[in-house]
């Protein structure tokens, strides 16, 4: 483990400006993904700036009838929240599939958005990598691992997003709130915070060098039925194969590519009166497995066919 | 050479007066172990302030190490000492002493061939963990890469028959077979799984002049102790190995590694204490693993279900340098009657880490084919699968004709399907839901064998009336100190609170350690023998002391009980007798060595599986319902750690059936799966309702005491009846373990 500097801000003004401080710099939030990392020598950073005890750590209602999850609200917070269960319930289903109680405890909103992959070839300091040295190449193409993306993967990277909290919020139309070093701030949905891996994989979100996520603002719930459901290969504890959520006529899928992804093909057509399955089929249609994640094609269509179905929004109403 | 005749007799133990016995007593250490205070091998505090080494891992699977560049990391901060193939001291050969059971001969920690993806071919100490760790990252290495096999299902051509390992044939196999009214043969294929113990590899060593001591975890005493002296090229009388406690075991810890032989020979060279630790990541690549098996079962039965013709033959894989046979066939030797029978293996050499023994090697594989083919079998003839078992029940051991010591597979099976409700099950594929999932039953049988292995054990009282067993076994967290405590409480009549069990210390009278589930049966033995020389020396004692009320009684008619020794109604308390007769105590030693005629039976543990699964039809997911197991075990010591044994036993055959499995990359030789976040066993949500129950047995042709192993019996089957349940849920046939999403999803229409 290379040494590092370790602060604590008292606020995002001051956080920011440590961020700016020492050139390789980190948040630290419960630091479930970043520690572990770290441990592996795959993170090295130079000052780790523990966000954790900023006052960001309050779920409040939102003029709109929306709520506003702070940056370091815990995992097990949100998922708890009543108004989040009932307003939110895809969400808190999404939260609650991920990870164990111990992790979702320490696990925040902010830094759940910002775990870094889970593919095998990442973690593996043996192997090239595009994520940890741009340029090395990708060892997952070609590889045995058959956790990775099926839709917008790139020459560079084959990777997944790996949250099951970001598909939901992703499917609820969440918008991102974002500070910056300059005292401005900005906002952004979820759905544009993630980027596809291209040529750049180790650029994983439009965060900006000086900015740090304050909250994730929930807009009021869509009209129809919620529900997020995940396959995985044990019954806890482990990252999804493929996830669903649909909230109303919004569809997003998790475990198939770096990021969540918007089933907009699906919702167009569901929109058009398609059935479940044809909606699934028809975004599905827009899949490239490669050999190794093929069953990710069966899995994802029926099992977002069954999400659509569950939750009724295939029917004419 | 006793006899199994002298086992038949009545013991204190088949007595049971205090009722110790079977009773399920508290973990002996459990209150140690759950505050933390129980100090595994690295966190044992030396005498002096340790330093801590670090081992680098080559990232090729073969070749050579051609060059090293460590001045970078001899300068980084805190560094003591950097070795790669360059500067590592000399290490004797290791062969001659080591036990061939737990022991197999490995390369030299940090020797310039590579034979594996992960083999240590560098190792720096600093003076704290961190600072070894950067100044790791600093070492430059470079290879030679030569080409090699890693694949197995790429290799079968290359199969051979294992040195001295002939194939068995009963009858004419070949002909019964063709001629047979129902015939089977399908292939099935279990994966490479990893051990996943909690406590990595681990040592603490420090020198006093010539002589090393090291605490490490690791499950054959003797064998690590002879490995290390072979290794130091010193006399074993110079190492004490101590090995208190073992998070972990399974057969992964049967051998010494580079943790062990690096820490002493670091703590040589520096003059100071050395601790080691494998990562997580070393635990996978550079320790054991279960090989892969491909096992082609054939079938052939008369239309009423009884097998004429019956072959398993097992192909599996070993690391090129490192012989190793997973047997797959072996139990099936002893399973099912059919006058026609072939079994057998093959091995492939590939150049991954090497194969070795993991809880229940060759049961655990093997009965994850037959088991299915049964139930395969059973359709075909429209019988049930129970009935079709029961059909084929042998009277003697059907390849060698001997009487069974004891078998209850029959009341196993009947026991338990009227248990479970296996009446309920619909023989008909697909039928049955519950919501969105269906639903089906699967049972299976399990058979494992029984050991006994020579050992030896002391016991000392000494004048407050403590009793200290003192034994060089291990306690991989089975709860072999909580049945040697009961065996000498019960042995000598006083209460548990009086005696203290000390283990895992090479200066302690030997036994082999844990594994095979042979622990118990041994090192309990020798425990019971060391306490019966006790009960001797005492009653000799008191019947020779003229100020005993026992004096000139006769020592045969002695007995002990409460914590007395009595002739009739005269008796006194043994701290009393001690403190007067013999105030520093007395001391003695048994010893067990097992009955030239117990191999005149065929000895086994059994079982019957049953198990109730839901398939999920959008994901292809398989969830446990409810799994239930009846075993006859023999006489069982502790309801609570024989059931934690049994039922944990089950718990991997979960694992096995649906979520262990790892897989090598081809082109680096490398597991995919490196961690417990990407080797998946059970987790407690997978487990919802499972349990186990012992028929009553005592087998007097196992040990002086009638019990048997039970750390081993509960895999052995587990996964078939799961497989089987599946099956009878969707109709999904599926050959290859372990049954994932992906491959049930693709099985489903």
């Amino acid at each position: 483990m290379k040494p590092f500097t370790y602060e604590r801000p008292k606020d995002v003004t001051s956080a920011l400006a440590m961020m700016a401080e020492v050139p390789g710099a980190r948040f630290l939030a419960g630091g479930t993904n970043l520690v572990d990392l770290m441990k592996l020598q795959i993170e090295q950073p130079t000052q780790l700036v523990d966000v954790s005890r900023l006052p960001l750590g309050e779920i409040e209602e939102t003029p709109g009838g929306g709520l506003r999850l702070g940056a370091v609200t815990t995992n097990s917070q949100v998922a708890a929240d009543l108004r989040v269960r009932a307003r939110y319930p895809a969400l808190a289903q999404a939260i609650l599939s991920g990870a164990s109680g111990q992790l979702r405890n320490k696990a925040t909103t902010a830094g759940n958005l910002l775990q870094r992959t889970r593919c095998a070839y990442f973690y593996d300091t043996t192997k090239p990598c595009n994520k940890r040295q741009p340029g090395a190449g990708c060892a997952a193409i070609g590889g045995i691992y058959a956790n990775t993306a099926v839709f917008g993967a790139s020459e560079a990277c084959i990777a997944t997003h790996p949250s099951d909290m970001a598909v939901a919020m992703s499917a609820l139309d969440a918008q991102v709130e974002i500070a910056s070093q300059d005292g401005q701030s900005r906002s952004l949905a979820l759905e544009d915070l993630h980027r596809l891996p291209g040529e750049t994989p180790h650029i994983e979100t439009n965060l900006q060098p000086g900015e740090m996520i304050t909250a994730v603002v929930l807009p009021p719930p869509a009209p129809g039925g919620q529900i997020y459901r995940k396959a995985r290969e044990r019954a806890s504890y482990a990252f999804a194969i493929g996830s669903v959520a649909v909230v109303g006529g919004r569809v997003a899928l998790g475990a198939v590519a770096h990021k969540p992804w918007r089933a907009k093909v699906a919702e167009q057509a569901l929109a058009g009166g398609a059935s479940p399955a044809e909606a699934m089929a028809a975004e599905m249609a827009g899949a490239q497995a490669d050999g190794h994640n093929d069953f990710k094609l069966k899995l994802m269509a029926r099992l977002g066919a069954a999400c659509l179905t569950t939750t009724g929004a295939g029917d004419d109403q | 050479m006793s006899s199994v005749k002298d086992w038949a007799a009545p013991t204190p133990i088949s007595e049971n007066r205090s009722g110790l016995i079977g009773k399920g007593v508290d973990r002996y250490e459990g209150r140690l172990k759950v505050t933390g205070s129980a100090p595994f091998a690295y966190e044992v505090e030396a005498p002096s302030k340790p330093a801590y080494g670090v081992l680098i891992a080559s990232p090729i699977a073969r070749g050579v190490v051609t060059s090293a560049d460590i001045a970078q990391a001899q300068a980084s901060p805190g560094v003591l000492l950097v070795w790669t193939p360059d500067n590592v001291p000399a290490q004797g050969e290791r062969g001659a002493k080591i036990n061939p059971r737990s022991q197999r001969g490995a390369n030299p920690a940090l020797a310039d061939r590579v034979e594996h993806f992960g083999q240590h071919v560098g190792f720096v100490v600093a003076d704290t963990l961190e600072n070894a760790k950067a100044a790791a990252a600093l070492v430059r290495l470079t290879y030679e890469a030569t080409p090699a096999d890693l694949i197995f299902e790429d290799n079968l051509a290359q199969a051979d028959q294992p040195e001295g390992e002939e194939d068995v044939r009963v009858g004419d196999f070949e002909a019964a077979f063709a001629g047979a009214a129902v015939r089977l043969d399908e292939t099935y294929v279990s994966p490479l799984q990893n051990h996943a113990q909690m406590e990595p590899c681990a040592t603490t060593a420090w020198w006093d002049g010539d002589h090393v001591t090291v605490h490490t975890s690791i499950q054959m005493v003797k064998g690590g102790q002879h490995t290390l002296a072979e290794t130091l090229m010193i006399p074993s009388t110079q190492v004490r190995l101590i090995t208190r406690y073992i998070g972990g075991g399974f057969g992964g810890k049967g051998q010494a590694y580079d943790d062990l032989t690096l820490a002493a020979l670091a703590a040589r060279a520096l003059g100071q204490p050395v601790k080691v630790a494998y990562t997580r990541q070393q635990m996978f690549q550079a320790t054991i693993h279960r090989p892969a098996v491909h096992m082609r079962v054939r079938l052939g039965a008369q239309a009423d279900g009884r097998l004429d013709a019956f072959a398993l033959e097992a192909v599996t894989h070993c690391r090129r340098e490192a012989p190793f046979t997973e047997h797959a066939a072996n139990f099936a030797r002893s399973l099912y009657a059919a006058p026609n029978r072939l079994t057998g293996h093959r091995l492939v050499k590939l150049d991954i880490p090497a194969a070795g023994p993991m809880r229940a090697p060759g049961e655990a594989s093997g009965m994850l084919s037959l088991e299915c083919a049964m139930d395969e079998l059973a359709e075909q003839l429209g019988l049930d699968p129970v009935e079709l078992r029961l059909r084929n029940e042998p009277e003697t051991d059907p390849e060698t004709g001997k009487p069974f010591s004891t078998r209850q597979l029959v009341r196993c099976m009947t026991e338990g399907a009227q248990r479970f409700g296996w009446d309920r099950r619909n023989p008909t594929p697909g039928q049955v839901r519950d919501g969105r999932w269906l639903v089906g039953l699967g049972m299976a049988a399990a058979i494992r064998g029984n050991f006994l292995l020579p050992a030896k054990a002391g016991v000392r009282i000494d004048a407050d009336g403590t009793i200290t067993l003192r034994q060089g076994m291990t306690d991989i967290g089975t709860g072999t100190y909580t049945i040697l405590a009961q065996i000498t409480a019960e042995t000598l009549g006083v209460p548990l609170s009086q005696v203290k069990v000390e283990l895992g210390d090479s200066d302690f009278p030997p036994a082999p350690g844990s594994g095979g589930q042979f622990g118990a049966a041994t090192a309990g033995s020798a425990a019971f023998a060391a306490g019966m020389n006790l009960r001797k020396a005492l009653a000799e004692l008191a019947t020779g002391d003229p100020n005993s009320p026992l004096y000139g009684d006769d020592p045969e008619l002695v007995s002990f009980g409460g914590g007395n020794i009595a002739v009739d109604n005269r008796a006194e308390p043994l701290d009393r007798l001690v403190a007067r007769a013999a105030p520093d105590g007395v001391y003695v030693e048994g010893a067990i060595t097992p009955a030239a005629d117990a191999r005149d039976y065929s000895q086994h543990t059994y079982g019957a599986h049953f198990a109730e699964v839901g398939v999920d039809p959008d994901t292809g997911e398989v969830r446990l319902r409810r799994m239930f197991g009846v075993f006859a075990a023999g006489r069982i010591l502790n309801a609570k750690t024989a059931m934690s044994q049994i039922t944990g036993g089950m718990i991997w055959g979960v694992g096995t059936a649906l979520h262990e499995y790892n897989e090598v990359d081809p082109r680096y030789g490398s597991f995919i799966a490196q961690d417990l976040a990407g080797y998946h066993v059970p987790a407690h949500a997978d487990i919802v309702d499972l349990s186990a129950m012992f028929l009553d047995e005592v087998d007097d042709k196992a040990n002086p005491m009638g019990i048997k192993g039970v750390g081993e019996l509960g895999i052995a089957g587990a996964g078939a009846a799961i497989a089987n349940a599946v099956y009878n849920a969707s109709g999904a046939r599926i050959r290859s373990y372990p049954l994932t999403p992906e491959k049930v999803l693709a099985a489903l229409p």
